[in-house]
């Protein structure tokens, strides 16, 4: 067994292991807004982790699996940034823990 | 940076796709680099407004010595993130403090202000929300600092002192 098998089951288990802690925080984390950032954090390693595990297993897809994981790297925080702001724009309630509002305070001043 | 002619950006985006066909086929064979030039140029010469408002001017040594500094930095601040909020998840008392804080960024281009985003939304429990001229909404997990001021210091510049060099 190769060094990159070795290398490439240790990233799928470290992969593995992220999508697990997001799923988690998506079942215990209050709100929306919070568990979007259970979702994109961990998802977006969990999945680029996986994805090079496979890559360094087999070398003839090594390339391409560098490349999906930067288009992962480069689209996954713009969906992030476009649910949460679309939620936001739905009025989704914020957790009562919340501490400080600036967009509501802006929203203010304009109306 | 200022705005570059129409044939510097065709030229740009021709380089960058000719790359990503090359590094997509993985093969040098003479016909599919040929082809590959010739599809890149076909759609460079109609999207090349689109593509880029610079053009060649990304290229300059100085940007592409900072970007591939910053391409490092920004995978470990992004395996920080993600283990930060991996503990926050995982400890039974859910140490949350949620809170959408304002920042300020200097970044003019549009482009850096995506790439400033797209690093904030992957960095420590932040997301970007709303970008409106040099203000930039976030939401942050926990908000050790609500004022505009400290809240940029640790959200926004380890990044931008990259972003400055890269994008202006």
């Amino acid at each position: 067994m190769g060094i990159n098998i070795i290398i490439g089951y240790i990233l799928m288990f470290i992969g593995a292991f992220f999508f697990l802690a997001s799923a988690i925080g998506l079942v215990r984390l209050p709100d929306l807004y919070t568990r979007m950032q259970a979702a994109t954090k961990a998802t977006t390693l969990g999945a680029i982790s996986s994805i090079l595990g496979i890559g360094l297993m087999k070398e003839e897809i090594l390339v391409k699996s560098i490349i999906l994981a930067v288009f992962i790297f480069l689209t996954a925080p713009i969906s992030g940034s476009a649910l949460i702001r679309a939620s936001y724009k739905a009025k989704s309630p914020l957790t009562d823990k919340t501490v400080v509002d600036r967009l509501k305070e802006k929203e203010g001043e304009t109306k | 940076m200022e705005k570059a002619n129409y044939l510097s950006r065709v030229i740009f985006e021709t380089i960058v796709l000719f790359l990503t066909w090359i590094l997509l086929t993985e093969s040098l064979a003479t016909s599919e680099l040929v082809f590959g030039l010739l599809i890149a140029v076909i759609i460079s010469l109609g999207t090349a407004n689109l593509f880029t408002e610079h053009g060649l001017a990304h290229l300059h040594p100085k940007r592409l010595f900072y970007l591939i500094i910053y391409i490092p930095y920004y995978i470990y601040q992004v395996i920080k993130a993600n283990v930060q909020v991996v503990i926050i998840v995982l400890s039974p008392s859910l140490p949350i403090k949620p809170g959408i804080v304002k920042v300020k960024t200097n970044l003019k281009t549009d482009v850096g202000k995506l790439a400033l985003a797209n690093s904030i939304t992957l960095t420590p429990g932040t997301i970007t929300m709303e970008i409106e001229g040099e203000d930039v909404y976030v939401h942050w997990i926990k908000v050790d600092d609500e004022s505009v001021e400290g809240a940029t210091q640790s959200i926004v510049s380890p990044f931008e002192k990259f972003l400055k060099e890269i994008f202006q």
